[in-house]
């Protein structure tokens, strides 16, 4: 940690304050607290305290069958439920060894990269929110996840708790109008990335706050177990799309930006580049998509009597790019039907660990910054 | 990327440590723990510059740990390591000072599962609030609901 000598001169004593920011504040994207210690206005030392939203979501997992927990991975992250439906999908079927057809791993794949863009739109909306733009971004960022929520209430029934992933597939095929509206949706999505492009990437009030802003060193980012775009955005190349190629990703083409200074500009900036590979997967898929079975055999067979589903005894680690980083569950199985152990790695959590090293030396403004740039979600954090 | 087996020989002959191997996971005594942990890091045949998770398990006769090990210069992986405790003063060396990612997940295994790191610079409950007895994810934790009939879940 780095040593701060106060700015207190001979004639002029001066004291630290230590100041609460949240937990009931904006800010905080929740309900998170930071334990800031204040020199003047600079940030000598910063604790997060967190917990305010825990409910022991492993403990509820390992009291019921393994499919029971699918709605509650739901709310880990709640902007993200496809991709932890999928992250658990994913180790659920590495434990139990279950196939999964192909057109259900486009249909995952279409779902996985539609919420990529919903969490990075609403990031950066949020993020503009955090710099004193009150709303208009934000609500510009609202108006496209409405086109995709729809999207998502159309299959699964639900728009933000979308429970739609099953172990060997989905739980329903796609409606027959769904291919045409994404389509639809990846000819004007470029259009609003531009629009969004055009009034941020260049506005110079951004670039004043964000640039050299809570630097974020490439070999700091790897030891701390950073992922996603945090770890992109600070010049590290590792996307696990490209590293494990679970499901089909090995199928499509698409790039992995990566930042070069690391600040909350590039992490901004990663995240507009992000969308825009999204839509390549998505435009890809779309084309591609065969006909077929959208949930496999056994899998439906466990999906109508879950609990019957008894995987045989060992462990499993599935784990997927989520919007905001690594999301992994880990899975202990001993033979019965409800998981002996279950473990959520989530990226939010662990991307916190830098959260002090970031702000040390900052202002409290862009301590709130730094924060917003990480991308948390709280439901993810407390668990 | 090496085969769990031959990774176990190689440890065994470079760190001088008894390793067992559980399907895909190395058994490490924890005492050696540590060493085995950072020959990982630094060799680079290995290169696990990457901890990806950290897993406290109740198993009844004792508690474990599972560490998720990776390699984001290689791009290799998983290496698992898994160590072994007592449950009433359970303590395990801290993988904190070769991994900063170690942190906030250790002090949730504190937390939830009561396994003491030591040498881990600030071991504090991250999620329970401060002076909370019990440790929740333990089997034998008694919750309020528990009259109540799983089945019907």
């Amino acid at each position: 940690m780095m040593e701060h000598t106060l700015i207190s001169k001979p004639d002029f004593d001066t004291q630290t304050l230590e100041v609460s920011l949240g937990p009931q504040h904006p800010s905080t994207h929740g309900v998170f607290r930071m334990n800031v210690v204040l020199d003047g206005e600079t940030i000598v030392k910063l604790k997060p305290v967190m917990g305010y939203l825990h409910r022991n979501h492993e403990k509820l997992a390992e009291n019921m069958s393994y499919l029971g927990s699918m709605p509650y991975t739901d709310r880990l992250d709640y902007i993200c439920s496809m991709t932890n439906n999928f992250a658990y999908a994913l180790a659920v079927e590495k434990l139990a060894g279950i196939e999964v057809p192909e057109r259900a791993q486009y249909i995952r794949i279409i779902m996985a990269e539609l919420t990529r863009l919903v969490n990075h739109t609403l990031l950066i909306g949020f993020l503009l929110n955090d710099l004193g733009a009150f709303f208009t971004p934000v609500l510009y960022a609202f108006r496209e996840r409405e086109k995709i929520l729809d999207l998502f209430e159309e299959v699964a029934g639900s728009r933000m708790m979308c429970n739609y992933f099953r172990f060997g597939g989905v739980k329903a095929d796609l409606t027959p109008d769904f291919l045409p509206r994404v389509k639809e949706l990846i000819q004007n999505y470029p259009r609003f990335l531009d629009e969004f492009e055009a009034l941020l990437s260049e506005n110079e009030i951004l670039m004043a706050r964000t640039q050299k802003v809570g630097v974020l060193p490439k070999e700091l980012a790897v030891s701390a177990s950073i992922t996603g775009p945090m770890l992109r955005a600070s010049g590290v190349p590792y996307d696990i799309r490209k590293v494990d190629h679970y499901s089909l990703y090995d199928r499509f083409k698409f790039r992995v930006p990566i930042g070069e200074h690391g600040d909350v500009y590039d992490r901004y900036y990663i995240r507009v580049l992000e969308m825009r590979e999204s839509i390549k997967i998505l435009d890809q898929a779309v084309k591609e998509i065969p006909s077929g079975d959208v949930i496999s055999k056994v899998g439906a067979g466990f999906a109508k009597a879950p609990r019957n589903f008894k995987p045989k005894a060992g462990e499993a680690y599935g784990r997927i790019e989520a919007p905001k980083g690594e999301l992994g569950f880990f899975v202990v199985s001993d033979g019965t039907n409800k998981p002996y152990r279950y473990h959520v790695r989530a990226p939010s959590f662990i991307n916190l660990t830098i959260l002090e090293d970031m702000c040390l030396g900052h202002k409290v403004p862009d301590a709130i910054i730094i924060l917003g740039s990480i991308d948390i979600v709280l439901g993810e954090v407390d668990r | 990327m090496k085969t769990t087996e031959e990774i176990k020989t190689d440890l065994e002959s470079k760190t001088g440590t008894s390793i067992t191997v559980q399907g895909e996971a190395l058994m490490v005594p924890k005492e050696k723990l540590f060493d085995v942990a950072k020959y990982l890091k630094d060799t680079p045949d290995y290169q696990m510059d990457y901890l990806s998770s950290v897993t406290g398990t109740d198993y009844k006769d004792g508690l474990e740990v599972t560490y998720h090990l990776y390699s984001i210069a290689k791009k290799e992986g998983p290496v698992v390591l898994k160590t072994k405790t007592d449950r009433e003063k359970g303590v395990v060396p801290s993988l904190t000072p070769l991994w900063r990612g170690a942190e906030f997940q250790e002090r949730e295994a504190y937390d939830l599962v009561g396994i003491h790191f030591e040498g881990h610079p600030d071991l504090r409950r991250i999620l329970m609030w401060d002076g909370f007895e019990h440790y929740p994810l333990r089997k034998d934790y008694t919750q309020e609901d528990q009259d109540r009939n799983p089945e019907q879940f």
